[in-house]
């Protein structure tokens, strides 16, 4: 069932939680909504589900209008980001209670009931627990039981506010993976909520990024990944290194440290933004860029071997970070203290007071001699 | 090496005076009058003891007694489950306000309700006077009395219901609309199961106090032998006419209650931290 966003805007009070937010959410996909708390992510979710209503705007499911339609009558399935077990309730009630309230007419006999919770809680592995309450159980648990419950009804919508927001980073992949597979299997269309950039891109068909109530970028998360739209996304997408500096023809230069761009910007004040793999690391400085940074730490762990560097004559408002390889550090074995040039091989390049980023690629040519590499 | 162990203020001359103080001044003000109540009232020998509650008008007391609890109870229950849905489900203009409304009954004495109700309802009250023209009485008879009853006792179940919804959330009822459920299925099979225990505390503080409630009724009832004295009322009246012991007799009963009520309400609030003790230990464990 595909779902149609239109227009929604929200406010509480004076403070104007969503901004006119128009997406759709094509039959069978699995969409996040990524975004740092406050960006109006989960208000939108709530939205959709009918357990907030929009100031402006419609919903439309499947290109029918439920603007209007009571959460109940939406039929949509539900994970909450703490779970939401009826804690009085052993988990097979828990799991129940969507057939238990139906309506005389609609309601399967008790023994079918029975049966279906059965086959639920096969699928969530947890059979064992049914006579469990939900404070016996551990929070990965929990949440399982939660997805049990919102699949009771057979939602064509399913809906998640943080789903794995409080479990630790073992479980959490396991969950990942194992909604992956349940998607797949049960093919319902799927919304869910967000602040882990990695947990998005991961399980997302596409990925909406938010920022204060509006929508910066829809994208596939690989290109949500390769093209970051704004400066927003980037600086949300995490890890990447900025050098600020002033244009003077095609040479971007503050204190010591200068790149030689492909061709002169149009405006002076320039930001280059660049992601730890779109950076070489090199013992001499390149022809077409001077970047000395000091090495301040080096982390092991992990398939690559992370750097974290410290300008030299210039200056930056973080620490920048590249990961080499375990190859290259092998050969090179750089410690703390050690000096080193970056060179840029693909920047992003954002004006100061501009919004979106020109992408700049250096032609082989201009880079350097192969004896200076790392 | 024992002094070592104590904590601050851990001293045994303070420790042993403070509970020595304690003690006493509970068997001084608490235990010993309660006794005497019981101990005046059979001193003429249980047979008088029965006689004097025998008495009819002892009895209609504690027929109207029992019928001002039996509907201000039932009243304060259905309005105090209200009122805390009201103001912990929803957000509205005035919320805040309305809790604190909530608390007048406590901050005002009952005389001053009393006196507050005489004026709107009485005969010459604004509402009153229309109501006489309509042959409706509400003072000095036995509406009056639940009326300035309820109002008295109004606070304690959403006292008791408000700060528990508002830690337990909505989120598990808005799971349970998710699901599908209706309104009223709401409250029976997710609101009402968490809350419980906490109701039963406040309708039993209900209870305790519209028995017990005298400034309030004593303003409005009219002290009318046989019609409109409450047991409390009663007792006051018996003790005018100099029979002590009868007076005893009947706020034994009283006593009584208090008993019942106490004990009732030790077995509730063990039965709450019951319930919350799994909760506290296992909510965090991930």
């Amino acid at each position: 069932m595909s779902i149609s966003i239109e227009g929604i805007t929200k406010h509480f009070g004076s403070f104007q939680a969503l901004k006119n937010i128009s997406l759709e959410v094509p039959d069978g996909q699995l969409v996040g909504l990524l975004g740092p708390s406050g960006s109006g992510k989960t208000t939108l979710l709530r939205i959709i589900a009918g357990l907030e209503t929009a100031d402006e705007g419609r919903i439309l499911f499947e290109g029918e209008d439920v603007t209007r339609l009571h959460v109940r009558e939406r039929r949509v399935g539900f994970v909450f980001q703490h779970y939401a077990l009826f804690r009085h309730m052993t988990v097979a009630e828990n799991v129940a209670f969507g057939l238990d309230v139906l309506p005389a007419r609609q309601r399967p006999p008790a023994a079918e009931i029975r049966q279906r919770v059965e086959t639920l809680l096969e699928m969530v592995q947890l059979g064992h627990l049914a006579q469990r309450y939900p404070s016996q159980l551990s929070g990965g648990q929990k949440q399982r039981i939660a997805l049990a419950r919102a699949l009771s009804m057979k939602p064509k919508i399913l809906l998640l506010d943080e789903p794995f927001g409080a479990l630790d980073a073992k479980v959490r992949k396991d969950l990942r993976r194992w909604l992956r597979t349940l998607h797949e299997e049960f093919h319902f269309t799927s919304v869910f909520v967000t602040h882990d950039q990695e947990e998005a891109l991961e399980l997302s068909d596409q990925v909406a990024v938010m920022s204060a109530g509006r929508i910066e970028q829809i994208d596939s998360p690989q290109q949500l990944y390769a093209q970051p739209s704004s400066r927003f996304v980037f600086d949300f997408m995490g890890n990447v290194n900025v050098f600020a500096g002033e244009a003077d023809g095609e040479i971007l230069r503050q204190g010591e440290a200068w790149v030689h761009l492909p061709e002169a910007p149009a405006a002076a004040q320039q930001q280059l933004y660049m992601r730890s793999h779109e950076v070489r690391l090199q013992s001499t400085p390149a022809s077409h860029a001077h970047l000395p940074l000091r090495i301040e730490s080096v982390s092991l762990v992990g398939a690559e071997v992370r750097l974290e560097l410290a300008p030299q004559g210039w200056h930056a408002e973080d620490l920048w970070e590249v990961g080499i390889t375990h190859a290259q550090f092998n050969s090179w074995q750089p410690s703390r203290g050690d000096q080193c040039f970056a060179v840029p091989q693909v920047a992003h390049a954002i004006a100061v007071n501009a919004h979106t980023p020109v992408t700049l690629r250096w032609r082989a040519g201009e880079m350097d001699d192969p004896a200076a590499m790392i | 090496m024992q002094r070592k162990k104590m904590r601050a203020g851990d001293q045994p001359l303070v420790r042993w005076t403070l509970i020595i103080l304690a003690v006493v001044t509970t068997l001084l003000m608490l235990v010993i009058p309660l006794i005497l109540i019981f101990e005046t009232a059979f001193s003429a020998g249980a047979g008088t003891y029965w006689e004097n509650l025998a008495n009819r008008y002892t009895v209609h007391a504690i027929g109207l007694t029992l019928l001002v609890a039996a509907l201000t109870v039932p009243i304060n229950l259905v309005f105090g489950v209200f009122l805390a849905w009201l103001v912990t489900r929803f957000e509205f203009p005035g919320r805040k306000a309305l809790i604190t409304l909530i608390d007048i009954p406590f901050a005002v004495s009952p005389v001053v309700a009393g006196l507050l109700y005489l004026l709107l309802y009485g005969s010459n009250g604004w509402v009153g006077s229309w109501l006489m023209n309509h042959d409706v009485q509400l003072m000095f008879s036995w509406p009056g009395i639940v009326m300035v009853t309820v109002f008295v006792t109004c606070p304690f179940v959403a006292r008791e219901l408000i700060p528990l919804m508002q830690q337990q959330g909505r989120e598990e009822e808005e799971a349970g609309v998710v699901l599908g459920a209706t309104g009223w299925q709401l409250f029976r099979r997710i609101t009402l199961p968490n809350i419980q225990w906490a109701l039963l505390y406040g309708v039993v503080l209900t209870n305790a106090r519209a028995v017990g409630e005298f400034g309030a009724v004593s303003v409005v009832s009219g002290n009318i032998r046989g019609e409109t004295n409450t047991l409390s009322l009663h007792v006051e009246l018996l003790y005018q006419d100099y029979n002590v012991v009868g007076a005893f007799a009947a706020a034994s009963l009283l006593a009584g209650i208090a008993l019942i009520t106490i004990i009732v309400k030790s077995f509730v609030e063990w039965r709450q931290a019951r319930q919350r003790a799994p909760l506290n230990e296992l909510s965090d464990n991930r």
